[in-house]
């Protein structure tokens, strides 16, 4: 089952933070036409940061549009946003949005692809964080 | 090396001699026969790449003019800094502007040819007008904090630097109409999310210490605008190198490894002569790496230094990120959550 759902468009920085992470995860389609995963267990959400200068729009519409529905929502357990520290204020706004929103904790902020050290610190805080443990 | 700039025009030369009438009509029959090709029409309402529209958007609302900052109150800031630190301002000041000049006339007017789609060579006019509104910001920050006299001297100073002018030149070398149009978009993404900053560390810095504060929000401005232009001209070249064999694929990479060895071979003798008296050089270094391995992402490549050597201080870490707090639950020490400090959460799309 998939603990990850993830989001990334055709940069595709996202999918290759995912992917180095090498856990079992589900993509949020970049086409609206396209199917939403639908999860069945608690997972963790990664997601990138698009923001004007004012932080309007920093959550992608295909993550907004898969949070929408309740209940893939209420088996959400966290967030994990990506972004560029170059955007400032806004730097991964996403998952501080998505936090809010949800009620969920932001339990990662990376830039771009990630670096070792962020697959590091997602994969063992991912091991180590509660509401996995009792869910699987 | 071609001049930057071409020769302003010959006095114009004597009339040609009048073509007879026959050879007129058969210059109009060609052109019926082949008629000169004309760009379609734009229309921003079918897209090819939607990555266009987005960037654009982004762009637009992006927009901002070097008079919205309120430069003037840095001069008593400005009279605080010792004369070689605010020489060392000016003169890295200059550098920057040297390389936005490049990207203004030469960098996105070179890539506006290569184009695959003609909202992509909108986009390209945009990058290409921000980068004048970028050189010229840094005219203002003279103009309102320093003597004439100084920023001729470090126009000078930059004209002269071997190191300013060799890694202009490499970058150069790629820009020419002949070269390879993803080596071009290569040097392009070194340019803008590389090359650039060995000069915005000092603006970081200063502010970091309540310095500039205010020429500091301007420079987070060009540094917001650069973010998407590597990012987009990165975006293009994973794009169309996705078209591309295995092997040629292969040979980009090489090419791309090269010049950024190249260039950072460069950029730590250009720290190192501009740091080394303010005792920063170390910092600026791994702030280098940091930056060297985020321009390769947005090739699509991996890191070239490891995360030990792109420590950079945490200090200018937040001056590049003002009010976005770490809060972050896997590198906290608490066990419990913090749902992140009110932010404009409003999207119509949200619907809960
Ligand atoms: C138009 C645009 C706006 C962006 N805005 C922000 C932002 O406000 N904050 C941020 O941290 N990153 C921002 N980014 C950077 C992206 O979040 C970053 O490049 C991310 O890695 C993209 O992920 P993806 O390649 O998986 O789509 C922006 C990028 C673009 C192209
Ligand atoms: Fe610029
Ligand atoms: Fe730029």
């Amino acid at each position: 089952m998939a603990r990850l759902v993830f989001f990334s468009s055709g940069s595709g920085n996202t999918a290759r933070f995912v992917s180095a992470l090498g856990m079992s995860a589900a993509r949020i389609p970049v086409s609206p036409k396209d199917t939403m995963p639908e999860p069945d267990a608690p997972y963790v959400l990664v997601c990138p940061t698009y923001a004007d200068g004012e932080g309007r729009g920093a959550v992608p519409k295909q993550v907004i549009r898969f949070l929408n529905d309740p209940l893939r929502r209420g088996l959400l357990r966290g967030v994990i946003a990506g972004g560029n520290r170059n955007f400032g204020a806004t730097f991964a706004l996403a998952g501080r949005v998505i936090s809010q929103k949800c009620s969920v904790p932001l339990l990662h902020r990376f830039e771009l692809a990630g670096t070792g050290n962020d697959v590091a610190v997602v994969r063992s805080g991912l091991k180590a964080f509660a509401p996995f443990q009792t869910a699987a | 090396m071609r001049a930057a700039f071409p020769a302003p025009s010959e006095p114009r030369a004597p009339a040609p001699p009048r073509t007879p009438i026959r050879q007129k009509v058969r210059a109009v029959k060609d052109t019926i026969e082949q008629p000169r090709a004309v760009p379609r029409a734009i229309n921003w309402n079918r897209l090819q790449d939607e990555k266009d529209l987005e960037v654009w958007n982004r762009l637009t609302v992006n927009f901002w003019l070097p008079e919205k900052v309120p430069l003037s109150n840095d001069v008593q800031s400005w009279a605080t800094l010792r004369p070689e630190e605010r020489e060392l301002t000016i003169r890295v000041f200059t550098g920057l502007t040297l390389l936005d000049t490049i990207q203004n006339s030469l960098g996105a007017p070179a890539m506006l040819a290569d184009a695959q789609t003609p909202h992509e060579e909108a986009v390209l006019t945009n990058i290409a007008f921000m980068e004048a509104v970028h050189a010229r910001s840094y005219s203002s920050i003279f103009s309102t904090l320093c003597l004439t006299r100084e920023v001729d001297e470090a126009f000078r100073w930059s004209e002269d630097n071997p190191h300013l002018q060799e890694k202009a030149r490499l970058i150069l070398d790629e820009y020419d109409a002949g070269a390879d149009p993803l080596r071009r978009r290569i040097a392009s993404v070194f340019l803008e999310s590389f090359l650039f900053y060995s000069g915005f560390y000092l603006p970081m810095y200063w502010s970091s210490r309540g310095k500039l504060t205010n020429t500091a929000d301007l420079i987070r401005l060009i540094i917001r605008d650069e973010a998407i232009h590597g990012y987009y001209i990165g975006y293009k070249f994973q794009r169309a190198a996705e078209r591309l064999s295995e092997a040629e694929r292969q040979n980009l990479k090489d090419f791309a490894f090269n010049l950024m060895f190249d260039l950072y071979g460069i950029e730590t003798r250009y720290t190192g002569e501009l740091y080394d008296g303010i005792g920063l050089t170390g910092d600026v270094k791994a702030f280098l790496h940091y930056n060297a391995n985020k321009a390769l992402q947005n090739l699509g490549y991996e890191a070239l230094f490891p995360p030990a050597a792109c420590e950079v201080n945490p200090a200018i870490m937040a001056a590049l990120s003002p009010d976005s707090e770490n809060h972050d639950f896997f590198s906290g020490s608490g066990s419990s959550y913090v749902i992140g400090k009110t932010v404009a959460t409003e999207d119509e799309d949200w619907d809960f």
